[in-house]
């Protein structure tokens, strides 16, 4: 091709008039295919059409870019949400367990985890930590003349010092249950039961079985161990002195290395009971995160067909803007006939008028869609995530609508008689 | 010479049985200047046509820059345009908005040269229709007169075998049509080979040769005629019995 074009040069800079003869003997001036147009000439031709008229390129292309904020920002805000949940899981790890007492075979028999259950689990190979609650028959109230049915819901447990490290709790404020404040009446809330109780941070005091409390820590919210929240931890100690507590855990949560969670899992029942391991009941708190999380990001299909229908409106917008512009400038394809332009010519023109007008209103739409989605983002105090594949697939259904959108008015421009031009008046 | 144009026994018959060319023969050599007359519906507008290959006939024969156009496709087609021949129309038909050094440029865009070799081009082509200060000008800037200047520039950009002119000072008061006129004479007395279609007879009969048309056919071919045009004082008829 290059070498084509530089004989072509060559041959044209001659201009005696004896030049057509030579022509005639002229291989290059012989070929009769049409020379190609670079991608810039393309360019060129295609977007000379949108140049002129301005507005008609706005509101046409409105219409692709509206469609194709919707589909990103609905595919952004679910993927936002996702995240979130995503990241709060990695941080929480999904490798912690919890066994409790499940149903008896025999009805009306309590089934109680033995109180050596913490250490039993604890050797199993790959446990790397564990902690038990106990539940404890007692109600926590913000002081001693509240009616005791006015608990708020709040359970009273007895918790191992080893828990707040298994479930990866913090401390909102104060410290956590010591070997030494775990002996006397210290209580270290939930952030629900903190709120319920109208405990704002450590140092206060609450009414808890028949004595005051002191709150030496309130702790962070637990999305894997949303029971403990709502639960007010004594030690284990104080629990059995001042509580009547009978030192039978009810949960015992542990945490193994990743690689070793099933197996774990199907050695936690019979550790604990080798008897009735059937009586155990094994929970993997994180499951129903991983499972809260599928569902946000699932995206609402109803909110994606409407971007959809959006696009679709838009590429018929688009389709008809190129059956006008055919239509309008006739008489220029009439003109580029007439100055050799072929009809493959004269159809990528058209194509590439409506990739551009298209293509335009698809990078508006991905514009906005990001907009939008970092709009809500920092409403709902999520992380800010566009999927790539939102973007890929939003460009790529830009292309296809553009390419189907101008495909039949440039097949159109490029049947129309190139007489056309000189017949204008 | 040679011959540049050459149909034989051409019928054009459109749709609705209207004859549009009955039987034309028509010769041009290389270098002529030739005027094709008539008043409207005599055909001219359709000889133009086929002569530009961008119609073809019903019937008979055509040969342009020496290639037999019933033989070509509609792609080859185009390649002989974008390299053999030239256009300049009636209502000019530039691009509004653009120079008219890009306007004349466009008039390459097919021929596979590069931009900036078309944009040098293009220049040298206005220079050549006295135009080389106008380059910048948008058409909107230019007068009737300089618009077909640029549109003549166009045309010639590509040195084509053969350039086409229809009705070239239609649109033009007579000052202007005749600078335009003066500018056909010029490029023919540098060689070009170019054909007038026209009704004004007083603009044919300043070219050396006219071809009358009336009804679909020749009714009239003569060489000749004023020997020396009176307002451009170039010597014409030196063609005739070519």
């Amino acid at each position: 091709m290059p070498r084509r074009t530089r004989e072509h040069r060559r041959d044209s800079a001659r201009s005696d008039p004896a030049r057509s003869d030579s022509a005639r003997r002229d291989p290059v001036r012989r070929d009769l295919r049409p020379a190609r147009l670079s991608p810039r000439d393309v360019l060129h031709v295609g977007s000379g059409g949108l140049r002129s008229r301005p507005l008609r390129v706005v509101l046409s292309a409105l219409g692709i870019a509206i469609g194709i904020a919707t589909m990103v920002s609905v595919v952004g805000v679910s993927a936002s949400s996702q995240e979130k949940l995503l990241r709060q899981l990695d941080r929480l790890g999904t490798n912690m367990l919890v066994a409790s007492p499940g149903e008896s075979m025999f009805a009306g028999e309590d089934v109680k985890l033995p109180k050596s259950a913490v250490g039993m689990v604890s050797r199993i190979e790959g446990v790397e930590e564990a902690g038990a609650t106990g539940t404890v028959e007692a109600t926590v109230r913000r002081n001693e003349k509240l009616p005791e049915e006015d608990s708020g819901g709040i359970a009273v447990q007895a918790a191992s010092l080893e828990l707040l490290r298994t479930v990866r709790g913090t401390i909102a404020s104060g410290s956590w249950l010591n070997g030494a404040n775990g002996r006397y009446p210290s209580v270290v809330l939930g952030h629900v039961a903190a709120q319920r109780l109208g405990v704002g941070k450590a140092g206060q005091q609450v009414w808890l079985g028949d004595r005051y409390f002191t709150v030496v820590g309130v702790l962070d919210p637990l999305p894997l161990a949303p029971e403990l929240e709502r639960s007010a931890l004594v030690g284990w100690d104080a629990a059995e002195r001042l509580l009547g507590f009978d030192g039978h855990p009810t949960s015992v949560y542990e945490r193994s290395q990743d690689s070793s969670v099933s197996a774990v899992r199907s050695l936690l029942a019979p550790t604990i009971d080798p008897e009735n391991p059937q009586d155990i009941k094994v929970t993997d708190p994180s499951a129903k995160l991983q499972a809260r999380a599928a569902t946000e990001g699932a995206f609402s299909s109803l909110l994606l067909g409407l971007g959809g229908i959006a696009l679709l409106v838009g590429g018929v917008g688009v389709a008809n803007t190129m059956i006008i512009s055919v239509l309008e400038r006739r008489y220029e394809i009439g003109l580029r006939r007439s100055l050799g332009a072929a009809r493959g010519q004269i159809r990528i023109q058209f194509v590439t008028e409506s990739l551009l007008l298209s293509g335009l209103g698809g990078a508006v739409g991905v514009a906005l869609g990001a907009a939008a989605t970092a709009v809500f983002a920092q409403v709902e105090g999520v992380p800010w995530v566009i999927p790539l594949w939102s973007v890929a697939g939003g460009f790529g259904a830009t292309l296809v609508i553009g390419t189907l959108a101008g495909l039949y008015p440039a097949i159109r421009a490029a049947r129309l008689s190139p007489t056309l031009a000189l017949h204008a008046a | 010479m040679t011959r540049v144009v050459g149909l034989t026994g051409v019928t054009k018959e459109y749709a609705g049985g209207v004859m549009a060319l009955r039987e034309v023969d028509l010769s041009i050599e290389e270098g002529e200047l030739v005027g094709i007359v008539g008043p409207s519906g005599s055909g001219k507008s359709t000889l133009l046509h086929i002569v530009g290959t961008l119609d073809r006939p019903t019937s008979g024969s055509v040969e342009i820059a020496g290639f037999d156009v019933a033989a070509l496709s509609d792609r080859a087609l185009s390649a002989v345009r974008a390299r053999h021949v030239g256009f300049v129309f009636q209502a000019f038909h530039l691009v509004p908005g653009v120079s008219a050094q890009d306007n004349v440029a466009e008039g390459l865009l097919y021929s596979g040269l590069p931009r900036a070799v078309r944009r040098r081009r293009a220049a040298e082509a206005l220079e050549r229709v006295g135009l080389a200060d106008r380059a910048r000008h948008r058409p909107h800037e230019l007068s009737g007169g300089q618009k077909q200047r640029v549109a003549i520039a166009r045309a010639v950009v590509g040195d084509p075998g053969l350039l086409l002119a229809d009705e070239p000072t239609g649109a033009l008061d007579s000052a202007s049509g005749e600078s335009v006129m003066a500018l056909l004479h010029e490029l023919s007395a540098a060689g070009a080979t170019i054909a007038v279609i026209t009704h004004d007879t007083e603009v044919a009969d300043q070219l050396p040769r006219r071809v009358r048309l009336r009804d679909g056919a020749v009714v009239d071919d003569t060489r000749g005629g004023p020997r020396t045009d009176t307002r451009t004082g170039i010597r014409t008829g030196i063609w005739t019995g070519a």
